[in-house]
C-alpha cells in the first residue's frame, strides 16, 4: 500500500494504541493535519500553546501508564516544548513529541520558522530523531514508543521535515521484535548481589525503605507492602513515590526531604540500613550529603544503571527491574521484628503531632492552605487524581492529601515545572475521564498556563480546579522570608478576578474565603459534570511549608512549625 | 585531584553520534583533551578514544552517561588492563642544508619518518605514545615548527581483553541499516 508519510505518522500512531493527541498545527506539519480527519480513531486535542501540549500528553502518560502524546509544527511550535519535554524527562514520564521541519533541501539555512529542535533537545529527550527519508519513517515512530516506554521511561521527539511527509513509499508496518545493540531497558538483576542485600536486611537494627516513583512505574505496589510488613520495616516516600504505599499504613512515615515529615527525616538520619526502591537521592530527598543517613549502610535498587553511586555510595547497588527484584529478595528471607525502632519513631511522630497546624487552635481568621488540602482530601475520600501545579500548594498537597496506589500524586517533581497542573490535569482526565480529578494550583504557576482553560471548555473536560490565591509566589516569598531578610523582591502578585475570569470562559466558578464554605464549594464542583469547575480560595498570605530542610542544610536540621503560642524555633537534634 | 582517563567505546556508525558523545562532556563542563574516531572491522560500528583531564568522579559521571545513550554499544575505562596507545603527528619544521643532517639524527631517535622535504622545511611524520611525541616535539622546537597536527590518541587492551563488535545483530537492526543505506 502506497501512503505518505503524513498518513504512515497517523497508521504508525493507530498501531501503538494512540487514540488521543494533543497538539497545535503549523506550516511544516501541515500535510501530517491535513491527512487527519482520514483517521477518526484519533481524536485530537487542540491546546491553547505547545506547552500545553506537552503536559496534557505528560499528565496523560502518569494517569494510565499509556505514552502520551504531543504533535507541534516547526520553529516556535517545536521549541515551545521544551520546557514540557524537560518535565516529562526529570520525572520519567513516557511521551512522544513530534514536530514538523522545514524540507529536508533547506534545513540548516534558516528557512522560516526552523529551528534546530533535536539539537535542542538532546539533553532533555531519551532519544530523538531527524528523520530524513519517507522509508525509515515507520522504523523510527516504533523504535520511539519503545524507547519512550521500556525500561526508565522518558520523552522521545520525532522531528519530521515536510517533504518527508508528503514523499510517499510502500507501506509496511514493521512488526519485528526491536533490539538495538546499546539498549538493554531491563538489566538483570544479578544474584549474587541481591544475597548480600539480604544480609545487610538481615543483619539491620533500624531500616528505612526510601520509596519513590519507580515502585509505581515496576508496578511493585504489592511487592513493596508486602516486604515492608514482613521485615517491620518503615517506609520513607519521595515525592514522586507519593502513592506507591498506602499513607494510612502504620508503616508508612510520609514524605522524606526538604518539607518531608519529622519523623521520616529523622528515620532516615538514625537509620543503619536504607533500602532505596526506584528512587534517585534528589538533593530535595537528601538534604546536605556529607551528613546523609551517616550511619547507615545503604541498599539501591533501580532500573537505570545510571543512578547507582551517582548521588550516594551505596554498598549494593542491584540494577534491575524492582518488581522482580524484591520479588527474588522476599524469597529467603525469614520475617523480621524492629518494635524497639518503631517504638523510636513514633515518638517522632508524637512530636509533629504536637507542632501540627491543624492540631492548633489558629489565632488569625484566615483560611489556611493546609485546611483547604486537608478538607480536599477528607472531601473526595482520598480518591481522587490530585494533579499539582509548584511551590507551596505542591507541598501542601503532598503533606496533607493521602495517596494511594489507584490515586497516586501527580506532579512535576525534578523539575519543578510552574505551569504544569491545569495542563497536567486536563491530560489526566483526558485519560481517566471516570475519575475525579482535581488541578491544585497557586496563583502564580495557574497564570503561566490558564489559557488552557478553553481547551478544557472546548473539550468539555471535567477537570476540578482548586487555586490556592494567597496574591504571592508563596515559595518564594517563603525563602525572602527566612533565608533573604524579607525582601519580598518581585514575589507579591496582582492577579485577575478569577471567578470572573472563569465566567468570561463559560466556567462556573465559586470563591471561598472561609473553612465552612469548602465543603459546599467543593460539592457543587463535583455535581458539575459538564466540563471544568473552578474555585478560588483565598488563603492567608504569609503562611509558611514547615518542616523545611534549608536548602544545602543536614536533612534532621529541619525548621519547625512552633508549638503553640510559641516563637519559631529550630528543633533540637533528638 | 586531576588525572588523565582514556575511555573507549563503540558506538553505532550514524548521524548525530558525535554529537551526542561530546555533549556528555560538554554539560560539566570537561575538556576532551583528545578524541578519535573511526570505523571498525565492521562499517556499521564506530570506535572511539576519549582522552579526559579531570577527577576520578568526572569518568566515571561520563562512563554513567555515555552508557545511557542508545547509540553507544559498550563503554570502557582503561584502567586495571594493559593497553597500548598511540598517537600520530605531522611536524613541518624550518631545515636549512646546515641544520638538516641534525635534525634527521633526531627523528632515527624516535622513529619518526621524513614524509615531505622542500627547499626551506622538512615534515616529520611520528607514531608513538604521547610522551614520545611530546620529547620530539621539545627537541624539534629550536628548529622552528612551522605548523603540526596530531591526529589524537587510539586505545587498545593488550592480550584477550577486548571490546568486543561482534555484539549480536539483530532483524531489527539490519532492517534499519539498509534503509539508511538507501536514502
Amino acid at each position: 500500500m502506497q501512503l505518505t508519510g503524513a498518513e504512515i505518522v497517523w497508521e504508525c500512531l493507530i498501531r501503538e494504541g494512540v487514540d488521543l493527541v494533543f497538539g497545535y498545527p503549523g506550516g511544516a506539519i501541515l500535510p501530517t493535519y491535513d491527512t487527519l480527519s482520514s483517521y477518526p480513531q484519533i481524536h485530537h486535542v487542540l491546546t491553547r500553546h505547545e506547552q500545553g501540549a506537552t503536559h496534557m500528553a505528560d499528565g496523560y502518560a502518569r494517569a494510565t501508564g499509556k505514552v502520551g502524546v504531543a504533535m507541534a509544527t516547526s520553529g516556535p511550535g517545536a521549541t515551545n516544548l521544551v520546557t514540557g519535554l524537560a518535565t516529562a524527562m526529570l520525572d520519567s514520564s513516557p511521551m512522544v513529541c513530534i514536530t514538523g521541519q522545514v524540507p529536508t533541501s533547506v534545513i540548516g539555512h534558516n528557512a522560516f520558522q526552523e529551528a534546530d529542535i533535536t539539537g535542542v533537545t538532546l539533553p532533555i529527550t531519551k532519544h530523538n530523531y531527524l528523520v530524513t527519508s519517507v522509508e525509515e519513517l515507520a522504523f523510527c515512530i516504533r523504535e520511539a514508543f519503545y524507547i519512550a516506554r521500556s525500561g526508565r521511561p522518558g520523552p522521545v521527539l520525532i522531528d519530521l521535515p515536510k517533504d518527508v511527509q508528503i514523499a510517499t513509499t510502500e507501506f509496511h508496518y514493521p512488526t519485528d521484535e526491536i533490539r538495538l545493540p546499546g539498549y538493554r531497558p531491563v538489566p538483570e538483576a544479578p544474584e549474587d548481589k541481591i544475597e548480600r542485600a539480604r544480609a545487610l536486611i538481615r543483619s539491620a537494627e533500624r531500616p528505612v525503605i526510601l520509596a519513590g516513583r519507580g515502585v509505581l512505574l515496576s508496578g511493585a505496589m504489592d511487592e513493596l507492602r508486602t516486604f515492608a510488613e514482613s521485615t517491620e520495616t518503615p517506609v520513607g516516600l519521595t515525592l514522586l513515590g507519593k502513592g506507591c504505599f498506602p499513607e494510612d499504613h502504620p508503616l508508612c512515615l510520609g514524605m522524606m526531604g526538604m518539607h518531608g515529615a519529622g519523623e521520616a527525616n529523622h528515620a532516615v538520619q538514625e537509620a543503619d540500613l536504607l533500602l532505596a526502591f526506584g528512587m534517585r537521592f534528589d538533593d530535595r530527598v537528601t538534604g546536605n550529603l556529607a551528613t546523609y543517613a551517616p550511619k547507615a549502610r545503604k541498599v539501591h535498587i533501580d532500573i537505570d544503571p545510571s543512578e547507582i553511586d551517582k548521588n550516594v555510595e551505596v554498598e549494593v547497588g542491584i540494577a534491575g527491574d524492582l518488581k522482580a527484584t524484591l520479588q527474588e529478595m522476599m524469597q529467603g528471607l525469614e520475617p523480621i521484628e524492629h518494635s524497639d525502632w518503631i517504638k523510636r519513631i513514633a515518638r517522632w511522630r508524637d512530636e509533629s503531632e504536637d507542632r501540627e497546624l491543624l492540631n492548633q487552635v489558629l489565632q488569625s481568621p484566615e483560611l489556611k492552605a493546609a485546611e483547604v488540602v486537608h478538607d480536599l482530601w477528607t472531601l473526595t475520600g482520598g480518591k481522587a487524581i490530585t494533579v499539582t501545579d509548584v511551590g507551596q500548594h505542591q507541598m501542601w498537597v503532598a503533606q496533607y492529601y493521602a495517596h494511594s496506589p489507584e490515586h497516586a500524586l501527580i506532579t512535576s517533581g525534578g523539575m519543578g515545572t510552574m505551569g504544569f497542573g491545569l495542563p497536567g490535569g486536563i491530560g489526566a482526565a483526558m485519560g481517566r475521564p471516570d475519575d475525579e480529578i482535581w488541578v491544585v494550583a497557586g496563583d502564580g504557576g495557574f497564570q503561566m498556563t490558564l489559557a488552557e482553560l478553553a481547551t478544557a471548555v472546548q473539550e468539555k473536560v471535567k477537570v476540578n480546579i482548586a487555586l490556592v490565591n494567597n496574591g504571592y509566589l508563596g515559595m518564594v516569598r517563603q525563602w525572602q522570608e527566612l533565608f533573604y531578610e524579607k525582601r519580598y523582591n518581585a514575589t507579591p502578585m496582582v492577579s485577575p478576578d478569577f471567578c470572573a475570569l472563569a465566567a468570561a470562559y463559560g466556567i462556573p466558578a465559586v470563591r471561598v474565603t472561609e473553612r465552612d464554605q469548602i465543603e459546599d464549594a467543593v460539592r457543587q464542583a463535583q455535581a458539575h459534570l459538564d466540563g471544568p469547575f473552578l474555585i478560588e480560595f483565598v488563603v492567608e498570605q504569609h503562611d509558611v511549608v514547615f518542616p523545611m530542610v534549608p536548602a544545602g542544610s543536614d536533612l534532621h536540621d529541619m525548621i519547625r512549625r512552633p508549638r503553640e503560642n510559641s516563637p519559631s524555633e529550630k528543633e533540637i537534634q533528638p | 585531584m586531576t588525572t588523565r582517563s582514556t575511555i573507549t567505546a563503540l558506538v553505532e556508525n550514524r548521524p548525530g553520534v558525535l554529537n551526542r558523545v561530546v555533549s556528555i562532556f560538554r554539560r560539566p563542563g570537561l575538556n576532551l583533551d583528545s578524541l578519535t574516531v573511526g570505523r571498525t572491522d565492521r562499517s556499521e560500528i564506530s570506535r572511539m578514544t576519549m582522552v579526559l583531564e579531570g577527577t576520578k568522579a568526572d569518568a566515571q559521571h561520563v562512563m554513567r552517561e555515555l552508557n545511557r545513550l542508545i547509540h553507544v554499544i559498550t563503554v570502557e575505562e582503561m584502567n586495571g588492563t594493559p593497553y597500548v596507545t598511540r598517537d600520530l603527528a605531522l611536524i613541518k619544521v624550518g631545515a636549512t642544508v646546515e641544520n638538516k643532517s641534525e635534525i634527521l639524527q633526531m627523528c632515527g631517535h624516535y622513529r619518526a619518518r621524513i614524509v615531505d622535504a622542500a627547499a626551506a622545511s622538512i615534515l616529520i611524520e611520528v607514531v608513538g605514545e604521547e610522551p614520545e611525541i611530546e620529547g620530539l616535539v621539545g627537541l624539534l622546537e629550536p628548529f622552528g615548527i612551522i605548523e603540526m597536527v596530531r591526529a589524537g590518541v587510539v586505545a587498545m587492551a593488550r592480550a584477550e581483553h577486548v571490546l568486543d563488535t561482534h555484539c549480536e545483530s539483530s532483524s531489527w537492526a539490519e532492517q534499519r541499516r539498509s534503509l539508511s543505506k538507501a536514502s
